[in-house]
């Protein structure tokens, strides 16, 4: 059988293991790359104000997306537990997405507005002050953590080299915005906006 | 997806698909009468001196796995979308497959609540159906700070005592629920400083039927008529228009000892009750209202 060449070298085989293997991620992945619906923002959604920003940094930090997804599915029991489902377009100022993987909590794509802001200082201080069953752990540093305003800049600079659509308003305000507060204000603002911006679009 | 991209697709699988069955064919085909099952072609491995491994085509059973396989893809690729831009046969999308879901669930609430749509909330708290609806609509949307029994936390409405903070009422109760509250307590401690305060904390004291220094008090009494008052009432019973709670009973959102209500004083408060009339809409906020007004009744 002539298969024998494939077999015998193994430069050859590799290469074309490596061709094979490639047309999944040619035909499933690249095309996502140019395509507007993926790419381009949904209706209403803008990249996060400085607060917000420095929430997500503290949300990523904190390891929240290890037990919180924010990545409502297409299915009727998920949306009504967590409100519409989740479009493309909600994530693309999210670097990086912070879709999940696994749900030991509940879902936070669209828990912006359902709680107060008190609701989430004591919640995340102590989940069981105001949720006695739960097993979330507490986060009572946030509290202490302050923010530095000069970093916060730095980080908008570099995400417009990326692309996102601050104008130069949103950065010299940058510092004044997070000026004074502590860590656990940025998350809450981060949280209370998460899923809002898509329904003021719409 | 542009037409471009859309051809990339349809022509990168369609032509993996066809290599699929082409490698096949291609290994499969006996060359020779020796490379025949039985026909004796061997690798040449030779192991433990007489240990040869046959150069034999697959199974036929095996093969034709693969080929059932290949069957299978090109048919899922024309009832379902996955080839480019083509939609597919069968007319399936996720989004059309979640609204039938979706619709058909609806359908059934509706015929379930419709019965009750017309009752007002006095008679739904009766209603042993709407009650268990209700209860379930609690405990996914209202137990995170009311507690799953109601009973609330610190700073969040116990709802099982009959004190009500925006009113009882049923229309009040539907408000509170579909609108939402904001309470706003102002902070103190910059117009009366803190021992202002702290005359203050003794008077609502002594309001609440508590010990307190009576000099205080005294004090603290004529700050409360001329500044409190506006919310709370000249007597301290509160306004429920306003969210003001009644001071003279026994109920204490965020605590009635003398520490606990200083700082209150001092720094304000403010209560916040989201609005839930969009996300659930006015059947089930109507369905809300008469769950709480029975667990205020004690029943």
């Amino acid at each position: 059988m002539n298969h024998d060449a494939v077999e015998k070298k193994v430069g050859l085989l590799g290469v074309l293991i490596a061709l094979v293997i490639s047309v999944g991620g040619l035909v499933e992945i690249v095309p996502l790359f140019f395509q507007a619906s993926v790419t381009q923002p949904a209706p209403g959604i803008k990249p996060y104000e400085a607060l917000r920003l420095e929430g997500r940094d503290i949300y990523v930090r904190e390891g929240c997306y290890l037990c919180h997804s924010q990545m409502i599915r297409p299915f009727r029991s998920e949306t009504e537990r967590y409100g519409p489902y989740s479009l493309p377009g909600e994530s693309v100022y999210d670097r990086p997405f912070q879709f999940g993987s696994k749900r030991t909590g509940p879902d936070l794509a669209r828990v912006g507005g359902r709680y107060s802001d008190d609701w989430h200082r004591v919640h995340l201080l102590n989940p069981r002050d105001v949720v006695p069953e739960s097993n979330m752990p507490r986060f009572p540093w946030l509290a202490d953590g302050s923010i530095d305003g000069t970093v916060t800049v730095k980080k908008m600079e570099a995400l417009r080299k990326l692309g996102e659509p601050y104008t130069d308003a949103d950065i010299a305000g940058a510092a004044a915005a997070v000026e004074g507060k502590s860590e656990l204000d940025a998350l809450i603002a981060y949280l209370q906006g998460l899923g809002t911006n898509l329904k003021a679009g719409t | 997806m542009t037409t471009g991209w859309s051809l990339f697709v349809i022509i990168l699988t369609i032509a993996n698909i066809l290599a699929c069955f082409w490698l096949l064919r291609w290994t499969s085909k006996p060359r020779t009468a020796s490379e025949k099952i039985g026909g004796g072609a061997d690798t040449g491995h030779v192991w433990d001196k007489d240990l040869r491994e046959y150069n034999n085509p697959l199974p036929k059973w095996w093969l034709w796995l693969f080929y059932i396989t290949i069957a299978f893809g090109l048919l899922y690729l024309a009832f379902y979308p996955g080839l480019g831009n083509f939609a597919g046969l069968g007319g399936w999308t996720q989004a059309g497959q979640y609204e039938r879901e979706r619709a058909a669930v609806e359908a059934r609430a509706a015929t379930l609540l419709a019965p009750l749509a017309a009752l007002p909330v006095a008679e739904l708290v009766n209603n042993e159906q709407a009650m268990s609806a209700a209860h379930n609509l609690f405990q996914q949307n209202c137990a995170q700070c009311h507690g799953s029994d109601g009973g609330g936390a610190v700073g969040f409405p116990n709802l099982r005592d009959a004190d009500w903070q925006w009113g009882s009422d049923a229309d009040s109760v539907v408000a509170t629920i579909a609108g939402g509250r904001v309470a706003a307590m102002p902070p103190w401690s910059a117009v009366i400083g803190e021992p202002g305060v702290e005359d203050v904390v003794a008077y609502v004291q002594t309001l609440g039927g508590q010990q307190a220094d009576a000099t205080k008090a005294a004090a603290g009494q004529v700050h409360f008529q001329t500044l409190c008052s506006a919310c709370h009432g000249i007597d301290g019973k509160g306004n429920p228009l306003l969210g003001a709670p009644d001071l003279t009973d026994q109920t204490w959102l965020y605590g009635g000892d003398a520490a606990t209500l200083k700082q209150t004083v001092m720094n304000g408060r403010n209560g916040q009750m989201p609005a839930w009339g969009d996300k659930l809409g006015e059947q089930r906020v109507k369905l809300l209202a008469a769950y709480v007004t029975k667990l205020a009744a004690g029943r």
